[in-house]
């Protein structure tokens, strides 16, 4: 085995390009094992470990950008090496036609300018959020591994100066009717969003939008928030920022269960705005003595149906399953054994609520990584046992490679090893449309559901594979067209995220 | 509270993932990119010391000076006025003084080619025989060293300038102010690259006898030439006037030819005079350093300006000076090697560091800031047509404006990027591109090359650092 390492002084890209370069480089034929990314510590650290490091990369800086690939000879790491650049350059966007070199530039340049998005690595994140701050613009950190000191810093500084810090680690905003990052398109309305979750926003935007209603304004706040340590000051400000937003009518405040201190404090808070506010604190119950303008839910899909009710002042429709299945013959079909739900998700949000569902069923044999009591954690360096829900965007996932919105890779491989898995009867995808996601998830994931299928067949075991798509057909990859790629599998494809949970149980129980 | 984000029309400065931008764009709403690149890391007191000149009030304080130095350097108005001898038009000139290019450095740190043109200098003056003999005057003090630009000068090159040398006269017609660079020896065995033998010392000693006589003669003939016009319609012409001087080369024999037709020498001399001219494109290249040292030179010493007024380069130390402080104020770092093309029969490692004080081009926002002016400059210095282009516009990412009375027809006739500021390099981590000729590492050689080189990064925190006390304190 040959190494090979090129280092390109002050050549930066960002991680996420970047991981994806080195995914299409380790699927050339030729290529055993590369590497594309920058000179940080942490990269060199990798490098290390598996064995490629050269003196070159040793002495490689932040700035600079390494490229090492592996192969049988090295005429074969010099050809894998030229195809990094023919790989690098397909399918990249023409840059922009004004660019800035910093954010100070643009803005003293750009004054029409209102809000900064922020998707630098975690470690410059807070400094390039102070410069915006102080540049008079509201913020929003898309960047994770932001310290939590840093994030009440930089929240303070925009609480002072009557601005918006979203996130950090915030994938989903709606301003003014345009979606931005992870944000599906769906159409304009009444009702304003607060949000310490990115995916579960998006969820309650697409049911909103399939209720007939839509989005005024949609604000993440950040998955932390509502901790104790950062204690809900964005989500505060937000909600008596939509509570003065002559587009928004009733608002809806959206997180996992908080911290219970910050609880109280967001629902004085909303009892004192002068609009109809939905909270819901995914999977919790709805407390004693609520402000008379709260309604509770505890599910995504009830916020969107009370507030689209609230919006309407018609009551809620009542919710009809969307799937019409023999789930009693299907039952009947499985293999001894043969009982388990493996809940594969790319959305946090989607695994917690599918979870809580689940859970409250089964509360002895159902494990997730998004569990928050000990019972219910995955063991580490076990097999899992019983129902298993995974969220493979948490971080232990995500290390060194793209999130599965963008990158199907790790998904693919966690169906396939589900399928071989003799207690597996159901498997659970979500596949998330909208701005920022792969541009065909579904497409993406066919090969896998393929391959899941033959590996049942061949053992003489049904299995059955649920999906929702969260998206519009409004969103650029096409809803129907994405659930036709499903169906065509014979993959069943539910309407909303609790039907996940519900239709599995209904096939195991 | 100001929750103008939702009253407002949503504007988006998207800093990192382009594709953000994209999405938001195809929603129609307006959104611009930030390139952005980690910032370097530097050390406690230079990122205090940035912070310092970031506050507020500093940063306005800031910009309203560097609003002042650049009005001087777009207004100077850099004219011909003559010809003459260094001892008789040089500040401070004597007939043991050599001046040399770049920042103040001791004959015992003085790199190869500088020490052979200041041997070949001291021999040219009589004060010695030959070069080693040179040597001995040179180290025992029988010469006085002096930067170039201590003297309201410029030296291409090794800069070795002495007193007999015929010098342009270069008067800013705004402010008054004069500069002086000698007469271009041409291309390539010459003293300015380091050689000295007896080719170079007699080829001195007829500009001195007949090429600067002529010159001086035929300027009191013309009495001023408009040299800021002049460049403005080189650039135009495909010229960048640091590397690629052809176009300014013929403009100003142009102006001159006439008049020196007219001067007392006799037809041969005329038709020296006129081949030595022919013989290589650099005729104005000295030139255009004299202006942009006129301009930049009318800048310096407005407190709290930020803005580099002085890149030079000694073959040993590059060195900076900024607006803000009175004087000669020094910020000095190691010279750097230049990368680019070479001669037949050179490599890259017989190549001295950079040298010269033509990056006085480079600070004027000529030279390598205004290689979109000049495609055909990439054969010489390397790269390709759009690297060219990238780095006149690169450039404005570290300058404070555009000078609108020199423009690049290729950038919209955009104005050359004026006004290095050195907090921007500390912001951007990006440094200035220079263009220039590589001399060999040794004395007696000349030319082997040319290239592109930047400045070290620590000139430019030392910079930070004494600004931060002097207008933080």
């Amino acid at each position: 085995m040959h190494v090979k390492s090129v280092v390109m002084p002050n050549k930066y890209s960002d991680s996420m390009s970047l991981m994806a370069l080195s995914t299409k480089v380790n699927d050339l034929a030729m290529v055993a094992s590369a590497m594309i990314g920058m000179g940080t510590d942490l990269n060199k650290q990798v490098i290390q470990e598996v064995g490629l490091s050269t003196p070159e990369i040793e002495a490689a800086t932040p700035r600079d950008q390494i490229i090492v690939v592996q192969c049988e000879t090295e005429a074969d790491c010099d050809v894998a090496i030229e195809q990094v650049e023919v790989l690098r350059s397909q399918g990249v966007a023409t840059p922009a036609e004004t660019s800035y070199r910093t954010s100070r530039q643009a803005y003293e340049q750009e004054s029409n300018t209102s809000l900064a998005i922020i998707s630098v690595p975690g470690r410059y994140a807070a400094d390039e959020a102070r410069t915006a701050l102080a540049a008079g613009r509201h913020v929003l950190v898309f960047s994770d591994n932001v310290s939590i000191e840093d994030e009440l810093d930089i929240k303070r500084q925009a609480h002072d100066a009557g601005l918006l810090v979203m996130g950090p680690d915030c994938g989903t905003a709606i301003i003014n009717g345009t979606g931005l990052c992870f944000a599906n398109a769906v159409s304009g309305g009444p009702i304003g969003v607060a949000a310490a979750s990115g995916t579960g926003s998006q969820e309650l935007s697409v049911r909103v939008d399939a209720l007939g209603s839509g989005i005024s304004q949609l604000v993440g706040v950040g998955g932390r928030d509502l901790s104790e340590a950062i204690g809900g000051i964005m989500m505060l400000d937000a909600m008596r920022m939509l509570d003065d937003d002559p587009q928004t009518s009733v608002i809806v405040l959206l997180s996992k269960p908080p911290a219970a201190v910050v609880a109280e404090r967001v629902l004085a808070a909303a009892g004192e705005l002068s609009k109809p506010v939905v909270v819901c604190f995914i999977g919790a119950a709805a407390p004693m003595g609520a402000p008379a303008n709260v309604t509770f839910a505890s599910t995504s899909r009830d916020a969107a149906l009370a507030a689209v009710s609230l919006a309407t002042g018609s009551p809620s429709a009542a919710v009809v399953p969307s799937y019409d299945l023999d789930t009693a013959k299907i039952r009947a079909g499985w293999q001894d054994g043969q009982t388990d739900i493996r809940g594969l998700f790319c959305g946090g949000t989607v695994c917690d609520e599918v979870f809580h569902v689940v859970k409250n069923q089964f509360p002895d044999r159902t494990r997730s990584n998004v569990a928050k009591q000990p019972a219910f954690q995955l063991e580490t360096g076990k097999e899992p046992v019983g129902h298993v829900l995974i969220d493979l965007g948490a971080d232990e996932y995500t290390q060194g490679r793209p999130h599965p919105m963008i990158d199907p890779t790790i998904r693919n491989s966690e169906i396939v090893k589900a399928a071989r898995d003799a207690a597996t009867a159901v498997i659970l995808l979500d596949v998330e449309l909208g701005f920022g996601s792969h541009p065909d998830p579904a497409g993406a994931v066919v090969p896998a559901i393929s391959e899941a299928r033959k590996i049942a067949a061949d053992a003489g075991r049904p299995l059955e594979i649920v999906a929702y798509v969260l998206g519009t057909d409004r969103d650029v990859q096409n809803k129907s067209a994405q659930v036709a790629k499903l169906t065509d599998l014979g993959v069943r494809v539910v309407d909303d995220v609790i039907e996940l949970a519900t239709l599995s149980l209904e096939l195991t129980r | 509270m100001t929750s103008s984000l939702f009253t407002t029309e949503l504007g988006v400065v998207n800093v990192g993932l382009a594709s953000f931008q994209h999405d938001i764009e195809r929603q129609g709403a307006h959104a611009v990119q930030v390139t952005w690149t980690p910032p370097r890391d530097y050390s406690p007191e230079v990122r205090a010391a940035l912070a310092a000149l970031q506050q507020p009030d500093v940063a306005e304080r800031i910009r309203v000076a560097n609003e002042e130095v650049v009005k001087r350097i777009i207004d100077a108005h850099p004219m011909l006025v003559g010809f003459g001898q260094a001892i008789d038009v040089v500040p401070g000139m004597t007939k043991n003084t050599i001046l040399h290019a770049g920042p103040p450095i001791e004959w015992k740190d003085m790199c190869g080619a500088m020490r052979g043109a200041v041997t070949g200098a001291i021999v040219f003056e009589g004060l010695a025989e030959n070069i080693a003999q040179a040597e001995e005057v040179a180290a025992n003090g029988g010469v006085v060293f002096s930067p170039c630009h201590e003297h309201d000068c410029v030296g291409s090159m090794a800069g070795v300038t002495s007193a007999s040398m015929y010098m342009h006269i270069v008067k800013n017609a705004t402010h008054g102010n004069v500069a002086y660079t000698n007469l271009s020896e041409q291309l390539a065995k010459i003293l300015r690259m380091g050689a000295n033998d007896q080719s170079v010392i007699d080829r001195l000693v007829w500009m001195r006898d007949v090429f600067g006589p002529m010159l001086q003669q035929s300027m009191e003939l013309v009495g001023e030439i408009d040299l800021r016009s002049m460049l403005a319609q080189a650039l135009h012409m495909g010229d960048e006037d640091h590397n690629r001087n052809i176009a300014g080369t013929l403009l100003l024999f142009q102006a001159l030819a006439p008049h020196m037709l007219q001067t007392d020498f006799t037809l041969e001399q005329k038709r020296e005079v006129f081949e030595f001219i022919a013989s290589s494109d650099y005729f104005s290249g000295p030139t255009w350093m004299a202006v942009s040292k006129c301009a930049l030179d009318a800048a310096q010493g407005v407190p709290d300006s930020t803005i580099v007024t002085t890149m030079c380069r000694n073959g040993t130390d590059f060195g900076v000076r900024v607006a803000g402080f009175e004087g000669f104020r020094w910020f000095t770092g190691p010279a750097q090697q230049v990368m680019g093309p070479m001669m037949a029969g050179y490599k890259p490692e017989d190549s001295g560091l950079d040298i010269g004080d033509s990056a006085i081009t480079e600070t004027y926002g000529i030279g390598g800031f205004a290689m979109a002016a000049a495609p055909a400059i990439v054969p010489l210095v390397g790269g390709t047509v759009e690297e060219a282009m990238d780095y006149s516009k690169d450039m404005l990412a570290i300058t404070t404006t555009v000078n609108p009375n020199l423009t690049i027809p290729v950038l919209n006739f955009r104005g050359i990027a004026t006004g290095i500021d050195v907090v921007k390099v500390l912001e951007t981590g990006e440094l200035p591109i220079i263009n220039t000729a590589i001399a060999h590492k040794e004395a007696g050689i000349g030319m082997i090359g040319a290239g592109l080189v930047n400045p070290p990064f620590e000139v430019f925190e030392k910079a930070v650092v004494a600004l931060a006390e002097s207008i933080v304190s």
